[in-house]
């Protein structure tokens, strides 16, 4: 049962052969007894999910089930679920409990999809190896000196330690497809403007984007199905028909053109990612793709452009935790200002502040043109290279992350270096496109290597037939960590 | 370009959290780094180039100016550290 499909899970409860408690009370239990290991989950409440799980067999029984109702799927703690802690990884949100669902919370619920609790993440989702959570780090089931990735750790962890047979995540530089890389998932980012954005803790409001994680591309579909979809209550959600995603997952792949950038096989990537990726990429030409060498040239630049960009956009967002209408608040305090500064400089950890500093130096008096609006026209150029690049090529592969999963540790006291771990999965948020990252094999140490495919704007369904296909051939996405053989 | 520590104090101050001494110090090498791999972008010309805001290019979208949410003040103020009488309580700025 922990390595089945949603689909197959599906089949279980739809024939009766397991209820949605049963499944629900197995995967808590499971919980209860790894979760310590590897601090994926940050909130369980059994009885709340119980409660879903029992409402859900009622609904099934009643004979109005969606393809998904009964199935438990964690929740990345970066949404709000109404009656449920919502910390965002952060001492500023510890005691904060949402009064209201995000919009992909209601969207699940409605499915009658059981919230199986909260995942652990870098706090407000910033960081690349899930070190920087108040609640301390997730460990890779891989390796658990290794770190998951991040942000969105916790969800990836879950998924591969099977504690959860899915779960969501955000992406504002990568945090959904490195973390599904270094911890040998699938997961998706999808177009800008895609999932609504509505009662999902801001970070860079430009970048911000969720998506689903989980083990193959035929689950990503499902839940995107869900997860994706107009909402008014975000100003950026896209006025588009709803899709369905699983539609063109058995197309045959022959005479896909796969763009190759040059740029993301050059120096700075380890040679084991790089012998897996090829590998990868040999079992697509068997099924008939072609591929084709392309260009993105200011590849490099993503890097320096994005740290002005979010972390500009953060200090402007996070500018809200004040310490007077929710979340924490220093007990000792002279005046107004003392509370504000006390109550951010305890509040938020040092990642955070580091990025609150930068966003505000760069959109400080005298220094806006020099930084964020020549980022802003860099931002465009990279843009660019992408639309360049579609006229030759279906879509882009290469190496979601330049290595495997780091030592925790390796690289907490040094943020450039962790900022270069993202370098092939930010332009992506830039421009504002889908990207999706499966497993593709394993590394030097045994840790997984992801492969990311980057598709044009609204080419999800395309991506995931993409995944899928190589998904039938191959199963690697059915690989489960050492001791945790299923 | 290289900061200096009064810039962080000034930064820290604008950004209203409190730096100390120690953690300026901390502060100010890790931010000089993170700087000294934002200077690359410097050397690009974009004389020319519209600047990208947003991933997508819409409009914002206009709604009716109708009431669309119910009252929810004392559900919203449950979670504030101080609440009285209906409003959030912070230190006296006016005498």
């Amino acid at each position: 049962m922990l390595n089945a499909s949603l689909k197959e899970l599906a089949g279980l409860l739809a024939t009766k052969q397991v209820s949605s408690v049963e499944l629900t009370r197995f995967l808590l239990d499971r919980i209860a007894r790894l979760n310590p290991t590897y601090n994926a989950f940050v909130t369980v409440r059994e009885e709340t999910s119980l409660a879903q799980a029992r409402s859900a067999d009622e609904r099934r029984a009643r004979g109005e089930a969606h393809l998904l109702t009964g199935i438990p799927v964690a929740q990345k703690d970066i949404f709000c679920a109404k009656g449920w802690p919502t910390t965002c990884g952060s001492r500023m949100l510890s005691n904060f409990v949402a009064p209201y669902d995000a919009e992909i919370i209601r969207r699940f619920d409605a499915a009658g999809v059981v919230n199986l609790g909260k995942t652990n993440m870098d706090e407000f989702a910033m960081g690349s190896s899930n070190e920087t959570s108040f609640f301390g780090p997730v460990r890779n089931p891989w390796d658990p000196g290794a770190v998951p990735g991040g942000s969105s750790g916790g969800s990836a962890a879950a998924v591969a330690a099977r504690l959860a047979p899915a779960a969501t995540g955000t992406d504002t530089g990568g945090s959904i497809r490195q973390p599904a890389a270094l911890c040998g998932i699938s997961g998706i980012k999808p177009t800008y403007g895609v999932v609504s954005r509505f009662g999902m803790i801001a970070f860079a409001s430009s970048l911000d984007q969720a998506g689903p994680m989980a083990k193959s591309a035929e689950d990503l579909a499902l839940l995107l199905g869900i997860m994706g979809g107009f909402d008014p209550r975000d100003s950026t959600s896209l006025e588009r028909p709803e899709e369905d995603y699983s539609r063109g997952l058995t197309v045959p792949l022959a005479g896909l053109r796969i763009g190759l950038p040059r740029q993301y096989f050059a120096e700075g990537v380890n040679a084991d990612v790089v012998r897996v990726i090829e590998e990868a990429l040999t079992e697509f030409r068997r099924l008939g793709c072609e591929t084709v060498e392309i260009d993105l040239p200011n590849t490099r630049l993503s890097i320096p452009v994005y740290y002005v960009l979010a972390p500009a956009e953060a200090s402007s967002n996070l500018a809200r935790y004040d310490g007077v209408r929710y979340g924490y608040r220093t007990p000792q305090y002279a005046d107004l200002m003392d509370m504000y500064e006390k109550t951010r400089a305890e509040g938020f950890g040092a990642e955070v502040k580091r990025r609150i500093l930068i966003g505000t130096y760069v959109l400080s008096h005298g220094y806006y043109d020099a930084y964020y609006l020549q980022a802003q026209k860099l931002r465009r150029l990279i843009a660019r290279d992408f639309s360049e690049a579609f006229k030759t090529c279906d879509v882009i592969m290469g190496p979601t992350s330049p290595t495997t999963a780091f030592n925790l540790g390796e690289k907490s006291g040094d943020p450039v270096q962790m900022y270069l771990s993202d370098i092939f999965t930010i332009a992506v948020n830039l421009a504002g496109l889908p990207g999706l990252s499966l497993p593709v094999g394993f590394g030097d140490r045994g840790h997984p290597v992801g492969l990311q495919i980057i598709g044009n704007y609204f080419a999800e369904a395309r991506m995931l037939n993409v995944a899928y296909q190589y998904q039938q051939v191959t199963d690697w996405h059915k690989r489960t960590p050492p001791g945790l053989e299923v | 370009m290289s900061l200096r520590l009064e810039d962080v104090h000034r930064i820290a101050r604008l950004a209203r959290v409190a730096v100390s001494e120690e953690e300026a110090t901390l502060v100010l090498g890790h931010l000089n780094d993170i700087f000294g791999l934002i200077e690359e972008m410097q050397a690009v010309n974009t004389t020319g180039i519209e600047p990208m805001s947003h991933a997508q290019d819409v409009v914002l979208r206009l709604r009716p100016d109708i009431v669309s949410e119910g009252d929810q003040h004392e559900l919203f103020q449950s979670v504030a550290p101080q609440v009285e009488a209906g409003l959030y309580l912070v230190p006296k700025v006016i005498e």
